[in-house]
């Protein structure tokens, strides 16, 4: 048993790490009800019924545009999350299964990946993509968010794969099952922790990229809800009742999504620990 | 079910051989038991048998098919891991209709099947759970249950039991046995345990470096070893070996010792023999026989029965099994003798003499 004085002591790190943390968010999404005023003069009192306005959220909702990006965000997000998570155990399994003879090179080029920021190719990306006729559409982020997200997560499946006893492939293979079955069957159910874990840190970056939606869908109405905000930042007169209003709302959806990992993430995150 | 027909397998990894030239026979409905030292194939011969491993060279068949070149799953075997390998994210059930749910099998072929290796088995109020939440003895029936389920050929069961403790181990032991009898199953089955290879082999293989040093029943094994590797490994404690060279005619020269025994004529003056005596047919004291002197150097003592360790004038220990309570004790000057009959006699080349 840990002794009482230092699991107070641990607790009360980790309270004020999570009162750092949440404080800006928690200021976010208090001062998104407030009144213009209110936001500069009392940016620290919480919403109260003099200062209260919605303006911010009616403006958000009542532009059409906005919702759009919101789905564009999703679209964008979870199309990016399936093909991470799909082709990124695919090459996995791969790689830790199948000895063949460029297996150890292709390994170290796709951990390339892991060192190299895609934004350093950022011109050349741009270039395809306009080849390819694709600048303003979403199939054009998922692809290079794809890209970006495969590296690392083919090698943190990897590892887990490569955790998978190689007698229960085997056993597999004797039930008479096809590669495509074992990979579907039994190794995706057995890494499911290792995707949640996988697919969380793939959704932040995504949500909230800024760069690459700039650069590949900036009109359009292609925008993702991230560079859709800047719409509220001019260059002359900012809505912070519209901006705050939609930052906030954009906390909803990758929150929602977090939930549904969290519960595999969890475990995702002790398996490895206990093992 | 079928016979086996290994030809002339080899089994190489890059340049290192690990089989060479594996010939074997496993009959209609025989058990057949592979034993060896940590290392000598064992594992690997299973598994080329099983289809998992390519094999290099010689051939294969199963029930008169050549399967050389088939996978695992057209193979028509089951295999029984060590390590249980069952799926963790099915119940008991799940695991056992696995393959077939992949064969393509009836739902209601299916059903009745797995009920029925349920009851064979006694899984039937565990069919809901998932592996974890078994015991490692009912783990071991949900393995056995999958390969059942499955009507293959032959069964390949590699050391089944031995992550299980001495008490269950020799109650699935029994089981298996019975298995056997009721399935009227081919299987091979690979073991580290003497008394699990003795008490369930139709045939024991030895093996010794990649290759087969004998393969018979397991009392021809015991009374008849083809060789000092198969004298040595058979039996337990292992036998004792006295190097001697003889001397005339049906006289040896043994562990310091003139030993008269009945030698075959192609046996010459001078030759280099080893002969052979088992601890459980040694006597201290009296003895029908040859009479050895020795020190007791220990007494393991096991109940009814019991091991004497024993030190020959030559520095050499050899064991005897004793009887009841011998009155000795460390140090003491004893004389040790055994049956002429029952000693094996192997030449220079460790071959058995007749
Ligand atoms: N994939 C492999 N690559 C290279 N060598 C291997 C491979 N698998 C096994 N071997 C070698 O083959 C030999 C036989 O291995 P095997 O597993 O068949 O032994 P075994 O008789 O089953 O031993 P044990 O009783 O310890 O299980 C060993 O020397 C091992 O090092
Ligand atoms: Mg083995």
């Amino acid at each position: 048993m840990r002794k009482p004085a230092s699991a107070i002591a641990v607790h009360a790190i980790l309270g004020l790490y999570t009162v750092l943390a949440l404080f800006p968010i928690v200021l976010v999404v208090m001062n998104s009800f407030k009144a213009k005023r209110a936001i500069f003069n009392t940016p620290l009192q919480p919403p109260m019924p003099w200062n209260f306005d919605p303006i911010g959220y009616a403006k958000v909702f009542g532009d059409s545009a906005i919702t759009s990006y919101y789905l564009n965000s999703l679209v964008v997000t979870t199309g990016t999350i399936f093909m991470t998570l799909l082709f990124g155990a695919m090459a996995a399994w791969a790689l830790t299964e199948y000895k063949f003879r460029w297996n150890t090179l292709l390994a170290l080029y796709l951990s390339i990946g892991i060192m190299v920021p895609i934004r350093l190719g950022s011109v050349a990306i741009i270039q395809l993509v306009s080849d390819l006729n694709m600048i303003n559409t979403l199939s054009a982020l998922v692809l290079v968010y794809t890209a970006q997200s495969l590296p690392l997560s083919i090698f943190i499946l990897s590892e887990f794969i490569a955790q998978i006893p190689k007698d229960l492939r085997e056993a597999g293979r004797c039930d008479g099952l096809t590669e495509f079955h074992i990979f579907f069957y039994i190794v995706l159910p057995l890494i499911r922790p290792a995707m949640a874990t996988v697919a969380v840190f793939t959704m932040i970056p995504v949500w909230n990229d800024l760069w690459f939606p700039l650069l590949l869908a900036p009109t359009n109405g292609k925008q993702t809800i991230t560079l859709g905000v800047q719409q509220f930042l001019g260059q002359y007169i900012t809505d912070w009742n519209a901006v705050l209003a939609a930052l906030s709302t954009a906390i909803i959806p990758v929150l929602i999504l977090y939930v549904i990992f969290s519960r595999q993430l969890i475990r995702g995150l002790t398996s490895g620990a206990v093992k | 079910m079928a016979e086996v027909l290994i030809d002339k397998l080899c089994k190489s990894y890059g340049s290192a051989e690990i089989l060479k030239d594996i010939d074997l026979k496993v009959e209609d409905g025989s058990f057949v038991v592979l034993v060896g030292p940590s290392g000598c194939g064992k594992s690997t011969l299973l598994r080329c048998i099983a289809g998992l491993e390519p094999i290099s060279a010689g051939g294969m068949t199963i029930g008169g098919r050549q399967v050389k070149n088939l996978p695992p799953a057209k193979r028509e075997i089951a295999m029984v891991f060590q390590s249980y390998a069952l799926y963790p994210h099915m119940d008991v059930k799940g695991n056992m209709a696995f393959g077939l749910r992949f064969a393509g099998t009836p739902k209601a072929e299916i059903e009745a099947r797995v009920a029925e290796a349920a009851r064979i088995l006694q899984l039937e109020p565990l069919l809901k759970r998932r592996p974890r939440e078994l015991s490692g003895g009912q783990r071991q029936r949900v393995a056995i249950g999958r390969a059942i389920v499955r009507k293959p050929q032959v069964f390949l069961f590699d050391e089944p039991l031995s992550n299980l403790d001495a008490a269950l181990r020799i109650n699935t032991r029994v089981e298996i046995a019975k298995l056997h009898k009721l399935l009227n199953a081919t299987i091979v089955y690979v073991t580290h345990d003497q008394v699990e290879a003795m008490t369930l082999a139709d045939k024991i293989v030895v093996m010794n470096k990649g290759r087969i040093e004998q393969a018979g029943k397991p009392l021809d094994l015991y009374y008849k070893p083809a060789n000092l590797f198969v004298a040595g490994f058979i039996g337990s404690p292992a036998m004792n070996f006295l190097e001697g060279h003889v001397t005339g005619s049906g006289r040896v020269e043994a562990a310091g010792s003139g030993l008269t025994l009945r030698l075959p004529s192609s046996c010459k003056p001078g030759d280099k023999v080893t002969l052979g005596v088992r601890p459980e047919h040694m006597n201290l004291g009296a003895a029908p026989g040859p009479l050895l002197q020795a020190q007791v150097d220990l007494i393991e003592r096991l109940g009814e029965t019991g091991y004497a360790h024993l030190r020959l004038p030559t520095g050499q220990v050899v064991i005897s099994e004793v009887r009841g309570e011998p009155g000795h004790v460390t140090g003491d000057s004893i004389s040790v003798g055994f049956d002429p009959v029952r000693c094996h006699i192997f030449d220079a080349a460790g071959r058995r003499i007749e």
